[in-house]
């Protein structure tokens, strides 16, 4: 990067770190962080928007939309994450190209399983193979957030189910006696009521979100853990012109300080969010709050 | 010899669909990049190595726009076999086992020994042994060093810490990887070489006989002028050629 950087072996002190830490490799590190705060942007509210429509389906008055919501929810809990990881994002890109394949080449005569093989006709490849690099790794961090969103959702919407039942029956039966409509209740009174005693447990999945980013990169996503253990790993003087030992515990150090000011971070917005939220509820928290007004 | 059988066996059976499958004019080439000095990330981040070499001498032979990918080893073939690239490039050994799932390409390098590495001479036949799940070296020491303990580890770089860090005796491993590891001092190589592996090809889906032709006259025409045989020199040094 700098002009002096032609020969990192006749350097030393900060200006060989200066060298080392503006590698190309390096750039890639700084660059997934930029990743990982990017997906976990988007995944975050798509996550909750898929709890809110798990939670509200599991209360619906129909019944087989009510059965839907409850099985989303017993069995995306039920299964092992890693489980989900590796086979339903599989499982989902091959559904998407046997979809495609169906619709763009109905003429082709080869049977799409040849033993171990998933065959499918170039057409309906996503993206499609000749596409450059970009589109692919797009593609799979889309497949990703999809794959975390519906995880993540699902335990979204078991604490959102929890919280509506938590919103008390009282409230809900002064807003009827006003004549108000199902929808309305819900509307205007379930749903501003329920974030308070949704929000314990979303700011633990949130915690936990933040730290399943590793997970990322069974998913092609390269993520910062998988560049802090390929960075930190020892480099030979054969392959690299900055050799180095085992400095893995410098790279995860530096990680552990991100995780800590992440959430750290995290916790000071949401202990907010909860103060703003408790404000005039019938709660113990709202209680105090009054009190000490 | 077995491994030429095996090799035969395969073209044969693919042959009859060798044109069954069309194909992108680009080629995605999957690999670990965490293998020197068959495959690496150099300081710019980009897939380096013996590999890389080969691959891109490869693919200009065989008239192919090929592409690299970066993937976990743990998934490398469910990957391949469910299409998200083409070609496996990561020094996989031939064996039966990888060869029901999927097609190896005719060998690049003859069998390459495998190597014990330890802090200190010893006997490893009871220790604990180091090395990368999902390898040859991984089903040796479970199959063949029945008093041993296997220790796997997801990326090679983490079987030498552990031996390094006393967690295990020793690490098995590929010699070329080991080389360059034993050249920094600290450490041996201990014991015998063992022979196991049928050398490193090229894995391919089963599907694509037509993408294996290609690329096993694109081995063929490299063995023939010689220029494998100099990438070998190269970056394997100590390796037998061709």
């Amino acid at each position: 990067m700098f002009a002096y950087c032609t020969d990192p072996a006749s350097l030393d002190g900060l200006a060989w770190l200066s060298c080392y830490l503006t590698t190309g490799k390096h750039m890639n590190f700084y660059w997934s962080f930029g990743t990982v705060l990017l997906l976990l942007a988007i995944t975050a509210p798509t996550a909750l928007l898929f709890g809110y429509a798990g939670a509200s389906a599991a209360r619906s008055t129909l019944a087989p939309l009510r059965w839907f919501g409850q099985i989303y929810m017993a069995i995306v809990r039920s299964v092992p994450d890693i489980v989900f990881f590796l086979f339903f994002v599989i499982a989902l890109d091959q559904g998407i190209e046997y979809l495609r394949h169906v619709t763009l080449c109905p003429d082709w005569d080869q049977p799409v399983r040849q033993g171990n093989d998933f065959v499918v006709c170039t057409a309906a490849k996503m993206p499609l193979g000749n596409a450059p690099q970009w589109m692919h790794e797009i593609y799979g961090a889309g497949l990703a957030v999809l794959t975390f969103a519906l995880v993540f959702g699902a335990f979204a919407a078991n604490v959102l189910f929890g919280a509506m039942r938590a919103v008390p029956r009282a409230q809900l039966e002064t807003a009827e006696a006003y004549g108000m409509t199902r929808r309305q209740v819900t509307r205007r009174v379930l749903v501003p009521q329920m974030w308070v005693y949704a929000l314990p447990g979303l700011s633990n999945l949130w915690m936990v979100l933040i730290k399943a980013t590793p997970l990322l990169f069974l998913l092609g996503v390269e993520d910062i853990v998988y560049w802090a253990r390929e960075l930190g790993g020892t480099k030979s003087p054969r392959f690299t012109d900055y050799p180095h030992g085992d400095w893995r515990v410098y790279y995860f150090g530096f990680l552990l300080l991100f995780y800590l000011a992440f959430t750290k971070v995290s916790e000071v917005v949401l202990s907010r969010l909860m103060a703003r939220l408790t404000l005039g509820q019938a709660t113990a928290g709202g209680e105090a709050q009054r009190k000490a007004a | 010899m077995k491994s030429l059988i095996l090799a035969a066996g395969a073209f044969a059976l693919s042959g009859t669909m060798a044109f069954a499958a069309a194909h992108a004019e680009t080629v995605r080439l999957g690999t670990e990049g965490a293998y020197p000095p068959y495959n690496f990330l150099n300081d710019a981040g980009e897939v380096d190595g013996f590999e890389r070499a080969l691959g891109d001498e490869l693919c200009a032979r065989a008239e192919l726009t090929c592409e690299w990918v970066t993937n976990d080893w743990d998934s490398i073939i469910p990957n391949l076999v469910s299409g998200n690239y083409d070609v496996i490039i990561a020094g996989m050994s031939i064996t039966d086992e990888r060869d029901e799932v999927i097609d190896f390409s005719d060998p690049y390098t003859q069998p390459d020994p495998s190597a014990f590495v330890a802090m200190a001479e010893g006997d490893l036949s009871s220790g604990v042994i180091a090395a990368q799940a999902g390898t040859i070296q991984a089903s040796y020491v479970a199959t063949e060093m029945p008093d041993a303990t296997l220790l796997e580890f997801a990326t090679p770089e983490e079987t030498v810490a552990a031996m390094r860090n006393g967690e295990a005796d020793a690490v098995i491993a590929d010699k070329a990887f080991l080389e360059p590891v034993v050249a920094e001092g600290d450490v041996m190589f201990v014991g015998e070489d063992i022979l196991i592996g049928g050398g490193i090809g090229l894995g391919i889906r089963e599907s694509d006989g037509e993408l294996k032709a290609k690329f096993d006259t694109a081995i063929q025409s490299m063995k023939d002028d010689g220029t494998l045989n100099a990438l070998i020199v190269e970056w394997l040094p100590g390796s037998a050629t061709f």
